[in-house]
């Protein structure tokens, strides 16, 4: 978990000159960090090549806006770095 | 290439989805408003629409890996170089590849050359975004065909 969280959060860090220490396990990309939808996708692209995996970011946005995922579950940093780490172990089953 | 209609291309030349990859060429016109503007007396091909030409080259690659399901809309240039200035009536060939395809985005990166020389690069971020209207994605096919694009062979 902590190392999916370093890569993370290095990856946050370069992409949106963010200073890392503000970079939390708590944080929200989007509420805390202030990160906009373009440079998630940047994000995204980062994540999806260094972990060999597909965020499904249309799924995701699909069950907020039907109101059946909180924004937290895919956006709060430890929560994003759970599902990474699922999407990774579903890689390797 | 129909540049008052912002519609690049000419030509595909190649088009191969397994590769992700596609080449494109287009003739600039020898007229166009477009050149009495940019500019009076020294007609210059706006770098801006050599990006232009990049990215529908691209955009159609990524049309079809999609197999036509939504709109690629130009989210990101990054690296953009234009190398060299380019005329009325340059010959212009384009090569656009897909390096991922991501969910609900994909990212690319585009070449363009002139009489051989490197002219423009970059690359290239899409949001892949639902069709905004039911004649957009109708109007595909007959623009396809007229540029040489293998549309239908790829459409779900």
């Amino acid at each position: 978990m902590s190392t999916t969280f370093d890569k993370v959060a290095e990856i946050i860090a370069e992409t949106c000159d963010i200073p890392r220490e503000n970079i939390k396990p708590e944080s929200h990309a989007i509420n805390d960090l202030e990160i906009d939808s373009l440079d998630f996708l940047d994000i995204a692209f980062a994540i999806d090549k260094a972990f060999g995996i597909k965020l499904p970011l249309e799924q995701w946005t699909q069950e907020v806006n039907d109101g059946k995922a909180t924004t937290d579950q895919y956006f709060v940093l430890k929560n994003l770095c759970e599902r990474i780490d699922e999407l990774i172990a579903a890689k390797g089953a | 290439m129909r540049l008052e209609y912002f519609q690049m291309i000419d030509r595909f030349v190649d088009v191969n989805v397994g590769e992700r990859v596609a080449r494109a060429i287009c003739t600039v016109p020898l007229q166009s408003p477009v050149f009495e503007g940019h500019f009076p007396g020294y007609p210059l091909m706006p770098g801006v629409l050599l990006i232009e030409c990049m990215a529908q080259t691209t955009g159609w690659l990524v049309s079809a890996l999609t197999g036509f399901t939504g709109l690629p809309a130009l989210a990101g240039v990054k690296e953009g170089k234009i190398r060299n200035a380019v005329f009325p009536g340059d010959q212009l060939e384009f090569e656009g590849k897909v390096i991922h395809e991501g969910s609900g985005y994909a990212i690319g990166e585009a070449k363009g050359w002139c009489k051989g020389a490197a002219i423009c690069d970059a690359t290239l971020t899409y949001r892949i975004i639902p069709y905004p209207s039911p004649e957009l994605r109708a109007g595909l096919w007959e623009w396809a065909e007229r540029i040489n694009f293998p549309a239908k062979e790829f459409a779900k």
